[in-house]
């Protein structure tokens, strides 16, 4: 009754969001009990949190783009890793049932899934930024 | 006030939040951006990247069940999806491009209007749907799905797909403009427009959030506007907090607790366009 593609797509999508999940909790846990130097300290950022994002990234440096990439050892950007797996996992997922689709010769869904994966891989490249 | 209070306030106020959502049939986002945006100190731009984040990973931390199941559907989301995905990165741009003033603004309308639609929508568990449209078929957006509550399977089908996608362009482009999610929106728009079923819209319109979402998500995460210290406490809080809704369901008094989250939603409108007219 639940279509092969949406079987699928359900499977990938738990596994991510578990994934994410603990990277997140794991993530988060090193930064508040300092077992990593955040690249903003706590007391600097409640001072830059009520800027504009601009103003913020330019008084603190903060990476923009996927730089953050960059700042894994410290420890506000280690939770990047987590937040990055949530917002990968609908790309994840479209990537997974493509060729699902190609097998089922379902041209309409495949063109609509391409398409969609497209938009988010251009929005997860900083394209839009 | 020191530093780590904030944290503090800010999981105690979206386990509250997450409770309420539950309770009153709402996303966590739509409550999440004009309470926190009104009432802590972060700007708006950091609060709006974190509503959408918020409202994203709850819809992904509950699609899987529901995919799996057959309250939701993937065919229907998949057209919407499209769509509205294309329009929440411009609403994310657009959002980011304002001054914070016009966006107060606008966000204080768009709460107001999301109150008015609360209080005068209604919902239909199975619409009738007596000829489904050509694009509808073509994209073969029909199906079954098991209902455990009548223990019997549900067919559905939908009709008016072309106008349906203009609307979820709208939606979309509030939802990246403003990080208030969509539920409050997709529900009404699949259940009454569309006519699906309205168990299997509450289910697709997790679905559609979580890739609408992460679409304009990416957005904000690639302008520097995410810091940890404001999305993880919010996360945890929320999703507990849902946690605890989710098992409150059965006792809640539903009506009062939609009245308190209308009266919630016009105060924090009123409060958000005071903020934009500089009050």
């Amino acid at each position: 009754m639940v279509p092969i593609e949406q079987r699928i797509y359900a499977r990938w999508l738990d596994i991510g969001t578990r994934v994410g999940l603990a990277m997140l909790v794991v993530g988060f846990a090193v930064y508040v009990f300092g077992v990593l130097d955040p690249h903003v300290p706590p007391q600097e950022l409640a001072r830059l949190w009520t800027l504009p994002v601009d103003h913020y990234v330019a008084a603190t440096g903060a990476p923009t783009g996927w730089d953050w990439l960059r700042h894994l050892g410290k420890g506000d950007y280690l939770n990047f890793l987590g937040i990055s797996v949530f917002a990968s996992m609908s790309i994840v997922c479209y990537a997974r049932i493509v060729p699902t689709l190609i097998l089922q010769h379902d041209r309409l869904q495949l063109v609509l899934a391409a398409s969609q994966l497209l938009v988010l891989l251009a929005a997860a490249s900083g394209l839009f930024f | 006030m020191e530093w780590w209070l904030w944290p503090i306030a800010l999981f105690a106020i979206t386990f509250a939040m997450g409770i309420v959502a539950v309770l009153a049939g709402v996303g966590g986002g739509v409550l999440f951006v004009p309470l926190v945006g009104a009432f802590f100190p972060f700007h708006l731009d950091f609060v709006r990247a974190t509503g959408l984040l918020i409202a994203m990973t709850s819809a992904l931390s509950a699609a899987p069940s529901l995919l799996a199941s057959g309250l939701a559907s993937l065919r229907l989301a998949m057209p919407l999806a499209l769509v509205g995905s294309v329009t929440s990165i411009a609403g994310a741009l657009v959002g980011l491009a304002l001054p914070t003033g016009a966006v107060q603004v606008a966000l204080g309308c768009t709460i107001l209007g999301i109150a008015l639609l609360m209080w005068r929508g209604g919902r239909s568990a199975h619409p009738q749907v007596p000829r489904p449209d050509t694009l509808g078929v073509a994209l073969r957006l029909h199906g079954v799905y098991h209902d455990p509550a009548l223990g019997r399977e549900v067919s559905w089908q939908v009709h008016r797909t072309p106008a349906s996608l203009f609307v979820f362009g709208g939606i979309g482009l509030l939802a990246g403009m403003f990080g208030l999610g969509a539920g409050w929106a997709n529900v009404p728009a699949l259940n009454l427009l569309m006519g699906a079923p309205l168990k299997l819209s509450v289910g697709t319109s997790g679905v559609l959030l979580s890739v609408v979402d992460t679409s304009a998500a990416w957005v904000y995460i690639h302008r520097g506007a995410v810091f940890p210290m404001l999305v993880v406490p919010s996360l945890i809080g929320v999703t507990l907090g849902a946690k605890l809704g989710a098992r409150l369901l059965r006792v809640s008094p539903a009506l009062l607790v939609r009245r308190v989250v209308l009266a919630v939603l016009v105060i924090a409108g009123g409060r958000a366009l005071l903020k934009g007219f500089g009050i």
